[in-house]
Formats: structure tokens, sequence, C-alpha cells
């Protein structure tokens, strides 16, 4: 329904289509001009930077794209909409994932990988097969946690409701801090992204370990492989977040 | 006294939406020190780079998170005015006794005055808390910054109501609004700043509208702007501000020529 009705104002709908494209964009030309600039930020080539800079664009475009519009639960919760949701016979994390699905956000999508196949063409990698298969099990697995991410944000507003940017700051913020090479942060920003919200698992552990580059923080080398183990968790975890949020959900009474 | 009045209401308005407030504020606070680290290890590549000493440019991202939400330097910030337009509530604002472009200049003053204070100043507090910044001592800086912010506020609003009217025609301006906040993300120094873009495009760049609203009062908090400077960069964001509202008169008188109220 909601493909259907973005796509009635066409016009529009190219440019925001285009529009998503330029916006994550932005971030790459921002990157593309330091390096202008210089030959290494935090000691990370170019192609190096791009390659993070791909997997963490692709893995929140594929997050975003499913479940972006969960952040307008705060305002469902507030004006009491929610209540029509509940009375539909679906499930209502469905309905509000679904809730203004927005097709434009191929844009994000596609812009992540033309920078992740131009990196990879120009990264000094000796591409095995398991190599290989370690860039799109990547990025699956930081679309879950990123996934996670915003279904957490979205139960945390059945209490807090306005708060939609606090979850903007998780998932955009730690979207543009793993764009840049861990070196460029310090250490306890970089144990928070690693130990609080593990972040950190999105790209830049796996990440590191394909460019042969030590972490910074000296972590056991089988770390770098349990992304999938802790985007299952995370989801798990979101998952009862969800639930408990839910069933506390007291309507506006409005 | 209507318009004072009328920018008074947009600061309560505003100033009831509390936990929007804080959730803002931490927003601007994380991506302050994202970006504060990029910039460090970037002035560390290449130190004095546009201009700034290290102190400078991470004064520079906080000033950037300070004045996001007041100057509306994000995508987006015209949303009110154009539903106005596309639902046609806005024949209600054409029969008001108030002129259409002032009711609304001083409605987004009020906000933008609002988020200054309560968008602004806790995260510019929280960066200087962690980072060695590079402000001012003299009070007459800091007044002139203030100036500098209203103006960057007036060209912020001239362009995005000039947006906002081509609604009358468009329909769906939802495209336009996207493209002309991209625009002023990038033009504006939010992504870097315009000192750093190279060359000729770099020139240009701050010579544009998008440059009076954070380049020009960032540089004049930051001190890189003084004396016959400072006064350039005040001159350029009037003339910018007055050449806009004055085209934003031109579009809004013909479009409330094209305007037809349906009855009922």
């Amino acid at each position: 329904m909601w493909v259907r009705s973005t796509l009635a104002y066409r016009t529009s709908f190219v440019m925001m289509t285009v529009g998503n494209f330029a916006a994550s964009a932005l971030d790459f030309v921002a990157i593309m001009l330091m390096f202008s600039q210089i030959d290494a930020l935090g000691g990370f080539s170019l192609p190096e930077v791009a390659f993070l800079y791909g997997t963490s664009s692709v893995s929140l475009g594929l997050a975003d794209l499913l479940f972006g519009s969960m952040d307008r639960l705060g305002r469902r919760v507030r004006d009491g909409t929610l209540d029509t949701l509940l009375l539909r016979p679906a499930p209502v994390f469905a309905q509000v994932a679904a809730d203004r699905f927005a097709l434009r956000r191929l844009g994000r999508i596609t812009q992540g990988l033309l920078v992740l196949g131009w990196s990879v063409s120009r990264l000094d990698v000796d591409w095995t097969a398991g190599r290989m298969l370690m860039v799109p099990l990547m990025t699956v697995c930081g679309a879950a946690i990123f996934a996670a991410v915003f279904t957490a944000g979205a139960a945390f507003q059945f209490w807090a409701q306005d708060a939609a940017e606090v979850q903007n700051s998780f998932t955009y913020g730690g979207n543009t801090m793993l764009q840049y090479p861990p070196t460029v942060f310090a250490q306890d920003l970089v144990r928070g992204v690693t130990f609080l919200i593990p972040l950190a698992f999105v790209n830049w552990l796996p990440a590191l370990r394909l460019l042969g580059r030590p972490d910074p923080l000296g972590l056991p080398g089988w770390v770098d492989f349990v992304g999938p183990a802790v985007a299952a968790l995370m989801c798990a975890g979101a998952g009862l977040a969800w639930r408990y949020g839910l069933r506390a959900y007291r309507s506006t009474g409005s | 006294m209507l318009y004072a009045a009328v920018a008074a209401g947009s600061f309560r308005r505003y100033a009831t939406y509390r936990t929007a407030t804080v959730a803002g504020v931490f927003t601007n606070t994380v991506f302050g020190f994202i970006l504060a680290y990029t910039y460090i290890a970037l002035w560390d590549e290449r130190p004095r780079l546009g201009g700034y000493d290290q102190a400078q440019a991470v004064t520079y991202v906080w000033t950037g998170q300070a004045l996001l939400a007041a100057v509306a330097l994000m995508v987006g910030g015209v949303d009110e005015l154009q539903e106005r337009i596309r639902s046609g509530d806005i024949a209600v604002d054409l029969y008001r006794p108030a002129d259409l472009q002032l009711w609304w200049l001083s409605a987004d003053l009020g906000r933008a005055a609002l988020q200054l204070i309560g968008r602004g100043v806790v995260p510019m507090a929280a960066g200087a808390l962690f980072f060695p910044l590079a402000l001012p001592s003299s009070t007459l800086t800091w007044g002139c910054f203030l100036l500098s912010t209203a103006l960057a506020v007036v060209v912020s609003f001239a362009l995005r109501y000039l947006v906002a009217l081509a609604c009358f025609w468009l329909l769906d301006g939802a495209g336009l609004a996207l493209v002309s906040g991209l625009a002023c993300m990038f033009f504006s120094g939010m992504v870097l700043p315009l000192r750093v873009f190279p060359g000729g495009f770099g020139e240009l760049a701050q010579l544009l509208p998008w440059a009076a609203m954070l380049q020009v009062p960032a540089d004049v908090l930051l001190g890189a702007r003084t004396g016959g400077s400072l006064l350039r960069g005040l001159a350029f964001q009037a003339v910018w501000g007055v050449a806009l509202l004055a085209l934003g008169r031109v579009v809004q008188s013909a479009a409330t020529r094209k305007v037809v109220v349906h009855g009922g």
C-alpha cells in the first residue's frame, strides 16, 4: 500500500530516491574531500576507509529499509493512533515496521554497494573463497545488529514517546562512526561500541581481520568471528524488549 | 507587536517538547563526539588545514552541532508551512490581518531562539568539557556571534520559505525540500568546513547563501573573522537575507494570486 502511494507522486518519488542516494553519498563526499588533502586517516588509506564505509552503509541501508519506520512509533503512541494497529488482525510489530514503508531507501543501499564494489576492486587483499564469503555475511549480520537497535529503540519509545532522536544517534550516528577507522577514536569510545552497544561487530572487527590490521583493543582473534552470535543475541534481546514494551503500553485515552 | 507575540508564542510552543529537546541534545552530543575525533585525525595529518588550528577545528564541530537545530541545517524544516499549503489550511493564514511572510519569520525566530538555548548550550558545554576548544573570552565576540547567528536564521528561513512556496505549484514538495536540505548541509559547511574545500570550488562555495548559515557564524566565534573581515561577513549575511526575503515576497504575491479557496 505504501509502495503504491509513494509511487503516485512519480516526480517526487524519483527526487526522493535520488535524494536518499545523495544524502548518504554526502558522507562519502566528505571523506573524499578529506582525502584530497591527506593520504591516510588514522593510518588507513582511502580504499580501506571506503571498505568500512561501504559495509556499514549497506548494513544500515538494509535495516533501514525494513525497520527504518520504527521511529514513527513514538508519534503513534503520543497521538493514540497505535490503538488502530492493535485492533487489526496482524502482528503489531509487522505493522509498525511496514508503516510508511519507503522504497526510496533503496538509494542508500545502492550507494553503499557502489562504494563497497569500488573499494573491493582497489583493496590489497588476497581474495580467497572464505574471505569473499565473509563480506556478504558481515553485511547481513550488521543489518541484523542495526535492526535490533531500531527495534529496541522503538520499544524504548513506549515510555519515552518523543525520543526518536535517541534511536537515531545509535543507528545513524553509529553508522557515521563505523565509516571511520577505529584508530581515529578514543579507546573508551571504541570499548563502548564493542561491549556496551556492540556496533563494532557490524564491520570493524571482521573488516580489521580482512584487512590484516590489529584490533585496537587487543581482543583475542576468535572475537572477530562471533558477529553472527552477537547479532542473534541482540535480536533476541530487542524482541524481548519489544514484547515487554507492548505489554506495558497504555493508550492515551483521548 | 503582533509579530513579537507570534515569536514568543512559537518559543513557548517549542519549549513544551521537552523529551524531544533532551533527545536532540543527546544526538547532537553523540555526533559532536564522532565528528570531533575525525577532525582531530584529519588535523593530525594536516595541521593548519583551512587556516584553523586543531582547537579551532574541534570548536567548529561543536558550533555546527549547537547551531544545527536553531539554524535548521538538517534536511527538513519546512514541513509545517508546506503541509498547510498542501492541505489548503494556508487559506486561513492568508485571511489573517497579518503579513504571511513576517508571520512565519517571527514564528521561526521564536523557534530558533528556543532551540539555540535548548539544543545549543548543552552540546557546546559537553564539547568544552571533553576537548580543548578555542572559545572567545571577549563579550563583544560572543555578541557578534549571536548577531551573526540571528542573521543565519533569517537567511535559512528565507530559503526554506521559498522552498515551501514552491508547493503552490508542485503540490507534493517533499522531494524539493529534501534536495534543498542536502544542498544546505553540504554548502553551509556542516559536512566539512568550506575553507577545507579545494581551490576555486571552495571559493565559490563561500559566496553562496548557505555559507551565511554556518561558515560565517562559526568563523566569528572561532576568531577567524575580526575587524574588516568580521564586518564583511555580517554584511554578506545581511545582503543574502534581504535579497532572499525580497524574492520570497515576489513569489508569495504570485502564489497568492493563484490560490483558489473551495467553499463548503
